[in-house]
C-alpha cells in the first residue's frame, strides 16, 4: 500500500517556521534576563522599530505574537514583577519538594542510627552509620576507594566503548538495510535472550577470568540495548523529515548527519544511557565474581570479612558512581537536542 | 504494489535469511572440529553437545534444575512484581507519596543491582530466602517504574472527560485509570520477568550453590565439560525466549479490547 506523501512544502515550512520562532523566543528570553532593552533588531517576528518592554514580553509569553501596540512602561514593570513572583514561586514550591524528598532518607537515617545506638542489631548484620563513614573517610584517606574505583571505571569505559561502537554499527546497518536486518536480526535477538551472566561460565573457560572477560561481558552487555535503541531510533525518523531533505537535495553523509541523526538522538540516547547501567551493573557482578581489584571484588571481600561497613561504603560509591553516569548522558543528550523546540 | 504480495512474497525470503547465519556458524563449528582446528576441549563437535543434551534430557537432570530454576523465578517475580505495581500504583495517584517517596526510589535505581548481593546475602541468608529476595528486589524496580511512568503518562483530557462526567475517585480508576495504565503495567511485568531471570542466574552463580541452571552450569564449568556449558546457554535462551512469547501472548489477550 502506497503512502500518501506528505505535502512536502507544508512540513518544511513548518519546521522553518518553528525554527525561526524558537531562536526569537530564545533571544528574547535571554535579553530580558540580562535586563537588557535591545535597540530594534529587525527580527521579523516582531517587525517594528518601535519595539518596547512589552512587546518583548508578549513575544517571550507567546512567540506567535507580532505586532503589538504598546501600553506604556507600567505594564512592562507590572510583568516583571509577575515573573520575579512566579520565579520567586517556583523556588518556594521546589523548596518544599526537597524537603519532603529528603524526608524518607532522613527517617531511614535515623532509624539506622537509633537501631545502632540501641542495639537493636548487631554489628555484622547492621554496623553503625558513623562506622560506614568512618570507613569511607579511611578509604579516601589511604587512597584505596580511588584506586579500586579508578579500575573499575577504566574497566567499564573499555567495555563501553566497544559495546557501544559495535552496537551504533550493528544498529545502524540494520536500520540502513532491511537485507541486513533479516539477515541478523534472528541471531541478534537469540543472543540476547540469553541473561548476560549466562555467558560467564562459557567465557571463563575460553578466556580464562582477566581483564578479557570483564572487557567482553560488559561490552556484551552495553551492546544489546545500545543496538536496539540505534535501530529504532533511525527507522522511526518520520518520513516527512527525509522528505525535507529530499527536496534540498541532501547527499546520503548530509542527509545522516542534518536529519537522520538528530532526529534518532532520543532514542539513541535511551539506548546509550540504558547500556551504561548495563555495563555498570555487570561490571560489579563480574568483579564480585572474578576479580581481584576494583569495587565489586571489595565489596566481596568485605562480604568474605563480614565487615559490612565496607561492603555499604563500597555500595554507597557504586551508587553515587552510576547517578553520575546517567546524569552525565543525560547533559549530553540535552546538549544534543537543544534545537528542539518545546512542544 | 498490493500490501499482500508486499507481505507473502518475501515471508520465505525471510526465514531463509533468518536461518542464512546461524546455519552458517554451525557448518563452521562442524567443519572446524571435523578438521581438528580446535581444541575438542574448548570446541566440542557439534554431535556430542546434541548427545549430551539427549542423555541429560532423558534422564531428567536438566529438568529438574530448570524446575527448581523457574520456581525460584516465579517466586521472586511474584513477590517483587506484586510489590512494585502496588508501589508504583500508589506513588503515581497519591501525590504525598510520590514527594516523599519518589526522589528516594530514583536515587536507588542507579544503585547497581547486583551491588546488593553481598548485604541480601547477609541479611536474608545466602540459601533460598536471600536469593528469592534478591530476584524480587531485581523484579521490583522495572514494575515500579514502569507502573508509576503509566500513571503520569495519562493524558489530560481523560481527566477532564471524567470531570464532565462527574465520576467518582473509584470510578476515575476503573473506568479510565487502570486501562489507560494497563500497557505500562505490561511493559512493566515484562521487564521484570526478564530482569528476574537475570537475577535468578545471578543469584546460583553468586550464593550458595543449589538445585538450579547456575549450579549446573558452574558444574560444567569446574569440570571443564564445555558440551554441558553450551547446553545450559542454550537452556537459558530458551526460557528467556519462551517468557517473551509468554508475555507477548498475555498481553495481546488482555489488550485485546483497545484495538476492537
Amino acid at each position: 500500500m502506497a503512502r500518501a506523501p506528505l505535502p512536502v512544502s507544508l512540513s518544511l515550512q513548518r519546521l522553518v517556521l518553528q525554527n525561526s520562532a524558537a531562536l526569537a523566543a530564545d533571544q528574547h528570553a535571554a535579553l530580558l534576563l540580562s535586563g537588557f532593552h535591545p535597540a530594534p533588531t529587525g527580527d521579523a517576528l516582531i517587525g517594528d522599530a518601535l519595539v518596547n518592554r512589552q512587546v518583548q514580553l508578549e513575544a517571550w509569553d507567546d512567540s506567535g505574537a507580532r505586532g503589538h501596540e504598546a501600553e506604556g512602561d507600567q505594564a512592562a514593570i507590572g510583568s516583571l514583577d509577575r515573573i520575579n513572583a512566579a520565579i520567586s514561586d517556583w523556588v518556594g514550591r521546589n523548596v518544599g519538594r526537597v524537603l519532603l524528598g529528603l524526608s524518607f532518607p532522613l527517617i531511614l537515617f535515623i532509624t539506622w542510627q537509633a537501631s545502632s545506638l540501641y542495639g537493636w542489631l548487631p554489628d555484622q548484620i547492621l554496623p553503625a552509620p558513623s562506622l560506614v563513614w568512618q570507613t569511607l573517610q579511611e578509604r579516601i584517606a589511604d587512597g584505596s576507594l580511588w584506586d579500586d574505583a579508578s579500575i573499575s571505571l577504566l574497566r567499564v569505559l573499555r567495555g563501553f566503548t566497544l559495546g557501544a561502537t559495535a552496537g551504533l554499527a550493528l544498529g545502524g546497518l540494520m536500520a540502513a538495510s532491511r537485507k541486513l536486518h533479516d539477515y541478523l536480526n534472528p541471531l541478534f535477538l537469540a543472543v540476547s535472550q540469553v541473561p548476560t551472566l549466562g555467558w560467564v561460565p562459557l567465557l571463563i573457560l575460553l578466556v580464562g577470568i582477566d581483564e578479557g572477560l570483564k572487557n567482553i561481558l560488559v561490552a556484551l552487555s552495553v551492546f544489546i540495548p545500545v543496538t536496539l535503541g540505534t535501530y529504532q531510533g533511525i527507522r522511526d525518523v518520520p518520513h516527512g523529515y527525509r522528505e525535507v531533505g529530499q527536496v534540498l537535495t541532501f547527499g546520503r553523509a548530509q542527509m545522516l548527519r542534518i536529519i537522520i541523526l538528530p532526529a534518532a538522538v532520543p532514542a539513541i540516547f535511551t539506548g546509550l544511557r540504558e547500556g551504561l547501567s548495563n555495563g555498570w551493573q555487570t561490571l560489579v557482578a563480574v568483579e564480585l565474581l572474578a576479580s581481584t581489584e576494583g569495587l565489586g571484588y571489595q565489596m566481596s571481600y568485605g562480604r568474605q570479612l563480614f565487615q559490612l561497613e565496607l561492603v555499604i561504603a563500597t555500595m554507597l560509591v557504586i551508587g553515587l558512581i552510576g547517578f553520575v553516569f546517567d546524569f552525565l548522558l543525560g547533559r549530553i543528550e540535552n546538549h544534543l537536542q537543544r534545537w528542539k523546540v518545546a512542544a | 504494489m498490493s500490501m499482500q504480495a508486499k507481505t507473502r512474497r518475501p515471508r520465505l525470503t525471510r526465514i531463509w535469511r533468518a536461518a542464512a547465519l546461524p546455519l552458517v556458524l554451525l557448518a563452521a563449528w562442524e567443519a572446524s572440529t571435523r578438521l581438528g582446528l580446535v581444541d575438542p576441549h574448548q570446541l566440542p563437535p557439534l554431535e556430542d553437545v546434541v548427545a549430551r543434551g539427549w542423555s541429560e534430557s532423558r534422564n531428567g537432570d536438566f529438568l529438574t534444575a530448570l524446575a527448581a530454576s523457574l520456581g525460584r523465578d516465579l517466586a521472586g517475580f511474584a513477590i517483587g512484581a506484586a510489590i512494585g505495581t502496588a508501589s508504583g500504583l500508589l506513588l503515581g495517584f497519591y501525590r504525598p507519596a510520590q514527594s516523599i517517596l519518589g526522589p528516594t526510589l530514583r536515587v536507588h535505581r542507579q544503585i547497581a543491582l547486583f551491588a546488593w548481593v553481598p548485604l541480601i546475602a547477609v541479611w536474608f541468608g545466602a540459601g533460598e530466602p536471600g536469593k528469592i529476595a534478591f530476584i524480587a528486589l531485581a523484579a521490583f524496580q522495572p514494575s515500579l517504574i514502569n507502573t508509576w511512568r503509566g500513571v503520569q503518562e495519562i493524558p489530560d483530557r481523560f481527566h477532564e472527560l471524567a470531570a464532565v462526567l462527574t465520576f467518582s475517585r473509584l470510578d476515575f480508576l476503573r473506568f479510565v485509570g487502570i486501562p489507560a495504565i494497563l500497557p505500562a503495567i505490561f511493559t512493566g511485568l515484562k521487564a521484570a520477568l526478564i530482569y528476574a531471570w537475570q537475577a535468578t542466574i545471578g543469584a546460583e552463580l553468586f550464593m550458595t550453590i543449589a538445585p538450579g541452571i547456575g549450579g549446573v552450569m558452574m558444574q560444567g564449568r569446574q569440570l571443564f565439560q564445555m558440551d554441558l556449558v553450551l547446553l545450559t546457554i542454550l537452556l537459558l535462551g530458551l526460557v528467556g525466549a519462551g517468557f517473551n512469547t509468554l508475555a507477548g501472548l498475555s498481553e495481546a489477550l488482555l489488550l485485546r479490547r483497545r484495538t476492537s
